[in-house]
């Protein structure tokens, strides 16, 4: 069913499946999905040693709609799962897809291990601020006072924070997308995919059904400028200027503080060489650029943060390698009578 | 005092008392060294040729305050001039080093049983810390013993005062100067223990080699004399007949681990294995971390449903997924069982059962997850079910459980317990070269791949793993068509669906041996059915019983579910069937919901194994009178 040669040009289409995709209408998974499928395409993805591990959500039928290796697994446990599966194979470029409920609810202690793990896989935690597929329940992201089936009186509880939950676990690649930056969001998951080690996504997605537009504001076309800012490795964080427009403001220290604050291109004699310069292996200024929101400040995307790390599968590689130069004979028959034995002589010996 | 010329076992055998074979039991603080004195007894006496069997006592505490009661670590062999089959339900001989350890094990001692104690440690602070009011060396409380108080402390001190070692290093020979002397009552030799002390302690401290060395011999020059009290003599338990060829203790966690790294060599496939800390479980990872080189990985998982979600991944990539725990353990990961289930993925689950409900007993054993095994899952969720009944069956169990998955495409539990997982036993070591391969084939064509297509024989489906070009595929826990693999809520399908499930592990009953009686007739008038770790209190009853003329067979499963083809018929040859477990009757009620028979059970859950005297004692009930 599925051809074994690698055409020399690929497209998105060479990594859809058959199956009909049963998200709602005008939900922000499709754009992911395609963003996704371009991606591979532009990279001419092997799609035999690609693998799609998801956990349970709408986000983690994923899998199903990528003609790629996938294992749609059980709620939560997706990077329990591909850590299994990167242990079998290093050599293959997996995947997680995971919401904020499935991946910072009932998974999260999964979420936080194969961070702090760093196995080589892209995380990518589709966070829509609401439980879609049980039907509109307030998740672990909702901001308080969502209004939801489970909170109808508006939630109570303090959001958490994707970002800095995985910066936290140490992630040493943490990046944030939406689905509405169609434009932008394939150079985040290139950059992912090429990063060693665990990188994690926080890709902003609208639910139209129960929690639509909760990111309207701060992205895609009809976004308020002023309100977002796209950062990027060594440049100025410049912002403000809508889209195709020139930017009017920046981002700076605060003297004498540790904070950062906005500042507008030409007022109070400011240019552009008193904004920073995006430097994405500070993990300081990262964890900065992450907390930033509205009304004061814009919500930042691109990747915050990368700084190579020792590779869980690496470590795993060079531990048997290890030991297997320390142990001449591999054979079992040598195991079993390694030690203490002795020898009992048959009858008449 | 260092007396190396002599270390013949024969001295001083002249007047010895022959005995078929002997229950000795180490007892005292878990700074003792309780554990590696009855180690070192245990080399002792598989040199000397016994057969036998130990048993580890651990305190739940790691370091309990010196001196108290949930303090005392103790350590049971029964070694024997014939086939040993459990640690023995009473001891013939305690060593206890301190009030507390005589207070716990006093009754685990026969009645008239030698009863050494270390007198030195028998102070008005010691008895206290015990929870004795008065000395019970003095009180008359002990006159059904025969209680021997040696000043083992002082005696270590004058033994080692040469060592320029200081007070306390010098009393931790004590266990040594006590393995001495109970060395000469056994007449086992002590050069092998000699060579281990040099080895564990020469490189580093040569003083502390020494003065452990010369405490052995002390504690065996201490015998010597004592032989002319009355009431205290030498024993000699002669060589057991064991089949010839080279041998080594082997426990249930070892035989789990190094059957295995056999699995990864018979399957020529990697062994993934993931677990999370949890008693009595966790020798088998502490054993499978050495077996990096023989293509065994360990993952230490952040809790027990990662575990089995990381063998699971293992499995989907084409390595064989293996987690390990205990009860509480399998609880957690009753969700991604299912998942291997439905996904129909290889995957091994060892269950270490301990005493519950819930944290119940951790160190204690019990045999009362059998229903989890069967049962404890969401959906109608069958998987195969393996019991051993020794430390050395792990190692064909954990071989078993790999081909049965591997072929089958099928999750397979393996319950041991934690009297398995701690009790050695002698082990003729087997030649991994001669037993049958296991093969283990990855689907690489794709014309006409279709993820769940079966094979017609076994139903299992094709193992694809990810890296094959053109076999592509998704998988997952929605209920999948039964040929493309696609998400299916088809109602015809789900039927389908499950009803091959459940053909596929009732079709492994036609590939596993039949099953046999392991002692006695094949009909008659009672047979004792078995599973798992009773396998030896009930074989040494049944040998009592069917010596003393009874008709009673032995019969132990080892392959739980399915169950063998022929069992029904087998035990239709029995006026009465006896089910002795360590639970509420969970195999009782197996047998009789699948054969519809009036089976009686026999149920122990104190955490302590069967005595043969408790099982001898049903039977009896049952037939006399
Ligand atoms: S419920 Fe929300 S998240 Fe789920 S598919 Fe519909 S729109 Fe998308």
């Amino acid at each position: 069913m599925n051809a074994p040669t690698t055409p020399a040009k690929l497209t998105p289409k060479d990594f859809a499946t058959d199956q009909e995709v049963r998200w709602c209408p005008g939900c922000g998974d499709y754009a992911i999905l395609k963003s996704v499928q371009k991606v591979l395409a532009d990279l001419k993805a092997d799609k035999d040693k690609t693998v799609f591990v998801s956990g349970i959500g709408c986000s983690s039928r994923f899998p199903y709609y990528m003609d790629t290796y996938g294992f749609h697994t059980i709620h939560g446990r997706a990077p329990a799962v591909a850590t299994g599966v990167k242990m079998a194979n290093p050599e293959l470029d997996v995947w997680i897809v995971t919401g904020d409920g499935d991946g910072l609810s009932i998974g999260g202690n999964h979420l936080l291990h194969i961070i702090r793990r760093n196995v080589d896989t892209q995380i990518l935690l589709f966070n829509n601020e609401i439980y879609g597929l049980t039907k509109g329940q307030a998740s672990p992201t909702s901001a308080i006072g969502t209004r939801s089936s489970s909170t109808p009186e508006g939630s109570v509880d303090a959001p958490l924070d994707p970002i800095k939950v995985a910066m936290g676990a140490g992630a040493r690649f943490v990046a944030r997308t939406a689905d509405k930056w169609i434009k932008e969001m394939p150079d985040v998951l290139k950059a992912a995919r090429e990063h060693r080690g665990c990188a994690f996504v926080e890709i902003l997605q609208n639910c139209i059904v129960y929690n639509d537009a909760v990111f309207g504001e701060f992205t895609g076309k009809e976004a308020v400028p002023g309100t977002y800012i796209h950062v990027e490795h060594g440049k100025p964080l410049l912002f403000g200027g809508g889209r195709n427009e020139p930017p009017v403001k920046g981002i700076r220290v605060k003297p004498g503080t540790f904070k950062l604050e906005v500042v507008t291109l030409g007022e109070n004699g400011i240019s552009e060489a008193d904004v920073l310069v995006h430097d994405k292996t500070d993990p300081v200024l990262a964890g900065l650029l992450a907390a930033m929101t509205g009304p004061d400040f814009p919500v930042a995307f691109g990747v915050l943060y990368e700084d190579a790390a020792p590779v869980h599968d690496d470590s795993v590689a060079s531990h048997k390698a290890d030991a297997r130069k320390k142990t001449p004979d591999v054979s079992i028959n040598a195991l079993l009578k390694r030690g203490r034995t002795w020898m009992v002589e048959g009858p008449g010996a | 005092m260092s007396e190396t010329q002599t270390l013949n076992p024969e001295s001083g055998q002249g007047d010895r008392i022959e005995l078929e074979s002997a229950v000795v039991r180490f007892a005292g603080d878990s700074g003792d060294g309780i554990q590696l004195t009855g180690g070192q007894f245990t080399v002792a006496s598989a040199l000397a040729g016994n057969d036998l069997t130990t048993f580890p006592d651990f305190p739940a505490e790691i370091r309990a305050p010196v001196g108290t009661t949930y303090g005392v670590s103790a350590f049971q062999i029964n070694f024997g001039g014939r086939r040993i089959n459990t640690s023995g339900d009473a001891a013939d001989c305690l060593v206890a080093f301190n009030p507390a350890a005589l207070k716990t094990n006093i009754d685990k001692v026969n009645r008239g049983g030698l009863v050494i104690v270390d007198s030195g440690n028998f102070g008005p602070r010691d008895l206290k810390k015990a929870g004795y009011e008065v000395n019970p060396l003095e009180d008359g409380s002990l006159e059904g013993w025969n209680v021997v108080p040696i000043d083992i402390s002082r005696l270590t001190l004058e033994a080692v005062a040469d060592s320029g070692l200081g007070k306390v290093d010098a009393l931790r020979c004590k266990n040594f100067w006590a393995l001495g002397l109970i060395y000469w009552v056994f007449g086992r030799d002590r050069a092998p223990t000699a060579e281990w002390i040099e080895q564990k302690f020469g490189r580093k401290d040569a003083a502390i080699a020494k003065a452990n060395v010369d405490a052995l011999n002390a504690g065996h020059a201490f015998g010597e004399t004592m032989e002319l009290l009355q009431d205290f003599h030498g024993y000699r338990v002669p060589k057991a007949e064991l089949p010839p060829g080279l041998y080594r203790t082997i426990t249930g966690g070892d035989g789990f681990a190094l059957g295995l790294a056999a699995a990864a060599q018979l399957t020529e496939t990697e062994v993934v294995f993931a677990s999370y800390p949890i008693t009595p479980a966790s020798p088998i990872l502490h054993h499978l971390v050495k077996l990096t080189a023989y293509g065994v990985t360990t993952h230490q998982a952040e809790d027990e449903i990662a575990a089995a979600c990381v063998a699971i991944g293992a499995s989907y990539g084409g390595a064989i997924g293996v987690t390990s725990s205990s009860g509480p353990g399998i609880a957690l990961k009753g969700e991604a069982i299912g998942l291997a289930v439905a996904a129909e993925l290889p995957l091994v689950i060892i269950n270490t059962q301990r005493a519950g409900p819930s944290t119940g007993l951790p160190t204690k054993t019990e045999q009362s997850d059998l229903y989890q095994a069967l049962y404890g899952r969401n959906g109608d969720t069958p998987l195969v079910v393996l019991a051993p009944n020794s430390p050395a069956d792990c190692f064909t169990m954990a071989i078993e459980a790999t081909r049965i998955a591997t072929k089958y495409m099928v999750p397979v539990m393996v319950l041991s317990d934690g009297y398995i997982a701690n009790a050695s036993e002698p082990w003729l070591i087997p030649d991994v070269d001669s037993l049958p391969r296991i093969p283990v084939t990855f689907r690489q064509d794709p014309e006409g791949y279709l993820p769940f297509k079966r094979d017609p024989d076994t139903l299992a489906r094709d193992w694809a793993k990810p890296g094959t070009p053109g076999l592509a595929h998704r998988v997952g826990g929605i209920e999948r068509d039964s040929e493309t693999g696609d998400i299916s809520y088809d109602p015809a399908n789900h039927q389908r669906m499950t009803d091959f499930r459940h053909a596929k592990v009732a079709g492994v009953a036609r590939d596993i041996p039949p099953q046999t009686v392991d002692q006695g007739k094949e009909r008659g008038r009672l047979a004792v059915v078995g599973w798992g770790s009773t396998y030896g209190p009930i074989k040494r009853a049944v040998t009592n019983l069917r010596a003393e003329g009874l008709d009673v067979s032995h019969i132990h499963l080892r392959h739980i579910w399915p169950l063998p083809e022929n069992l029904g018929a087998l035990l239709d040859g029995f006026d009465q069937v006896l089910v002795p477990e360590m639970n509420t009757g969970q195999l009782l009620t197996l047998l009789r919901a699948t054969y519809a028979k009036p089976y009686e059970g026999l149920s122990k859950v104190t955490g302590q194994p069967f005595k043969i005297a408790e099982i001898e004692a049903a039977v009896r009930s049952r037939l006399e009178g």
